[in-house]
């Protein structure tokens, strides 16, 4: 829950410092050769890194893992995003899906400073300067969308496209990317609503006074999944503003960092993010608004 | 036959006027002096240029002058239709707990009691559940937010309202109801045409003042969701990392509550006057 009250703009610096920190070791990389494998070898021998448990990969996440970022809480299935980026990453790091090990570990012991028990931590982190005084972070393996949802009630409901919500009321945060996506991207010909907080927007939503209000994707699922008794994802907006970032968590000055983060900016370049997000949260409910 | 003032009252009219020259140029002294002191204990300081450029911003300001206008006249609207319909349930209310008789004591029971727990119950909390609690009942014809809203001003500020109307109709001394009746007025005659009069009267700057306070107050709207000008400025402040949309909403709230100060002050000179004429 934390990271969805994580402040845009502390992750828009995030971004910055996150693309720096990562750049290094691809730059090193690309100067010694052309294929990514031969060149990982040198810094990150495929199979062998010192990882926790040698030649395995530990990786951690929460108990209970939730839809859709894991797969009726087991991560070891290979099934949600996050659990399917998990498998890319350790693949490309050379360990092969038998060698990957998974541990619960909860969300604030995660980013806590002091000796961790997985390799890396996959759990809707978003980088931040604050967290990163504890923590590694890799290269971000996800931007967050802005997201409409509504009821089953509401007449958007059924919308399939941008141009079916121009004449709809919606809501969302002040000061949010989520507010900034409905006037730059939405345009509605109704004047938006705007909440202190997303509690208020929900309960706005609930007594029908808006059609529909617009979250960040994470908290979208949270709310429709948990919270709205007949809530559902309209779908998702095109990317808007500095979007949150999320990172895998590494133990702060660990050796895997560069190699994690290397591994998910190869993956980031050949579009396998690109798949695994439109498979595990595209076509998992929460479609595309174009 | 001219009218030559004496030797003596020529004196006296130079001494007051020198007197007048000497207080004004006393008073420009002053005022030179500390607001001299005031500016450069402000624009001295080591953090000025930063408050300066976080909140006199002149170009961000021009830019989200256009949008906190705009949630500006929601305010506008709102207050002139809140105020009157405040005004009229406060003195409803007055009277109603001001009646006697051991009949109408379930009437003045409910208005002390609807008294006691606005006053007492904080505006904020009051038009979260009018804008949150009502439509969730979701009855056929519930109004707009900005309806809820606006009734939960009026009743908040209808308690204040009714308290001060209630001061000003006790201080009516009781023997001038009792002339009036004894002349056979009935009680609503005499309500209307002895107490009334003169308790407006003797609480209109109170009232006014109350009044400006309402006038700031629907800004609180937009915790309802509509945009005003405090929520717009909220949002350009978002979007700017610039605190100059504030500076620019609060200009406005000022400049509305101008006029109103003004009358308010120019009532309670009046009625200090009347009221000191004898002396």
């Amino acid at each position: 829950m934390v990271s969805r009250l994580t402040p845009l703009l502390v992750g828009g610096a995030a971004l910055a410092l996150a693309t720096v920190t990562a750049c290094s070791p691809v730059e090193d990389d690309s100067t010694s050769g052309a294929s990514p494998s031969s060149s990982a070898a040198d810094a990150c021998p495929s199979g062998s890194l010192g990882t926790v448990a040698a030649g395995k990969l530990t990786i951690g996440t929460d108990d209970p893992a939730y839809e859709p970022w894991f797969s009726d809480s087991k991560p070891a299935n290979g099934k949600g995003f996050e659990s399917a980026v998990a498998y890319q990453v350790a693949e490309r790091l050379g360990y092969s899906k038998d060698n990957v090990v998974w541990t619960a570990v909860t969300f604030n012991n995660a980013i806590a400073p002091g000796p961790k028990a997985f390799d890396f931590d996959i759990n809707q982190f978003s980088i931040t300067d604050e967290r990163k005084q504890a923590v590694d972070f890799s290269s971000p393996y996800y931007l967050v969308r802005q997201t409409v949802i509504t009821t089953k009630k509401s007449k958007i409901a059924g919308a399939k496209s941008l141009a079916d919500l121009t004449g709809a009321k919606l809501g969302a945060q002040v000061g949010t990317t989520s507010y900034q996506a409905i006037t730059d991207i939405i345009k509605p010909t109704t004047k938006p609503s705007v909440f202190n907080n997303n509690d208020d927007a929900k309960k706005a939503l609930e007594n029908g006074t808006v059609d529909g209000i617009v979250v960040d994707l994470p908290t979208a699922f949270y709310m429709t999944g948990a919270e709205l008794k007949d809530g559902v994802i309209v779908g998702q907006l095109p990317q808007v503003g500095v979007p949150e970032q999320f990172g895998l968590v590494l133990d702060k000055g660990s050796k895997l960092t560069g190699c994690v983060s290397q591994a998910v900016d190869q993956l980031r370049q050949d579009g396998t993010l690109a798949v695994l997000e439109k498979t595990w949260l595209s076509d998992s409910g929460a479609p595309e608004l174009k | 036959m001219t009218h030559a003032p004496s030797q003596r009252q020529r004196e006296r009219i130079a001494y007051r006027r020198r007197q007048a020259i000497r207080s004004v140029l006393l008073a420009a002294l002053s005022t030179a002096v500390a607001g001299t002191l005031l500016a450069v204990g402000v624009t001295g300081a080591p953090g000025w240029p930063r408050v300066k450029e976080s909140f006199f911003n002149g170009d961000v300001a021009v830019a989200y002058f256009p949008s906190v206008l705009d949630g500006f006249w929601l305010n506008v609207r709102l207050f002139l239709v809140c105020a009157p319909v405040a005004l009229a349930l406060g003195l409803l209310i007055a009277v109603l707990r001001t009646l006697r008789g051991p009949v109408t004591f379930p009437v003045r029971a409910l208005t002390a009691g609807y008294t006691y727990s606005f006053r007492g119950l904080p505006l904020i909390i009051a038009i979260y559940l009018f804008a949150f609690g009502i439509p969730g009942l979701r009855l056929q014809g519930t109004p707009d937010v900005v309806v809820l809203g606006g009734a939960a001003i009026v009743i908040t500020y209808g308690a204040y309202l009714a308290e001060v109307f209630r001061a000003g109709i006790e201080s009516v001394h009781p023997s001038q109801v009792a002339a009036a009746r004894s002349l056979g007025l009935s009680h609503r005659q005499a309500m209307r045409h002895v107490v009334l009069p003169q308790a407006v009267r003797r609480v209109t700057p109170p009232l006014l003042n109350d009044i400006v306070a309402l006038q700031k107050d629907v800004g609180l709207i937009s915790l309802a969701g509509p945009v005003d000008a405090i929520r717009a400025a909220q949002i350009g402040v978002a979007k700017s990392g610039n605190f100059t949309p504030y500076v620019v909403a609060a200009v406005l709230f000022i400049l509305l509550a101008l006029p109103l100060i003004a009358i308010t002050d120019r009532v309670t000179l009046r009625a200090a006057r009347a009221q000191n004429a004898g002396a």
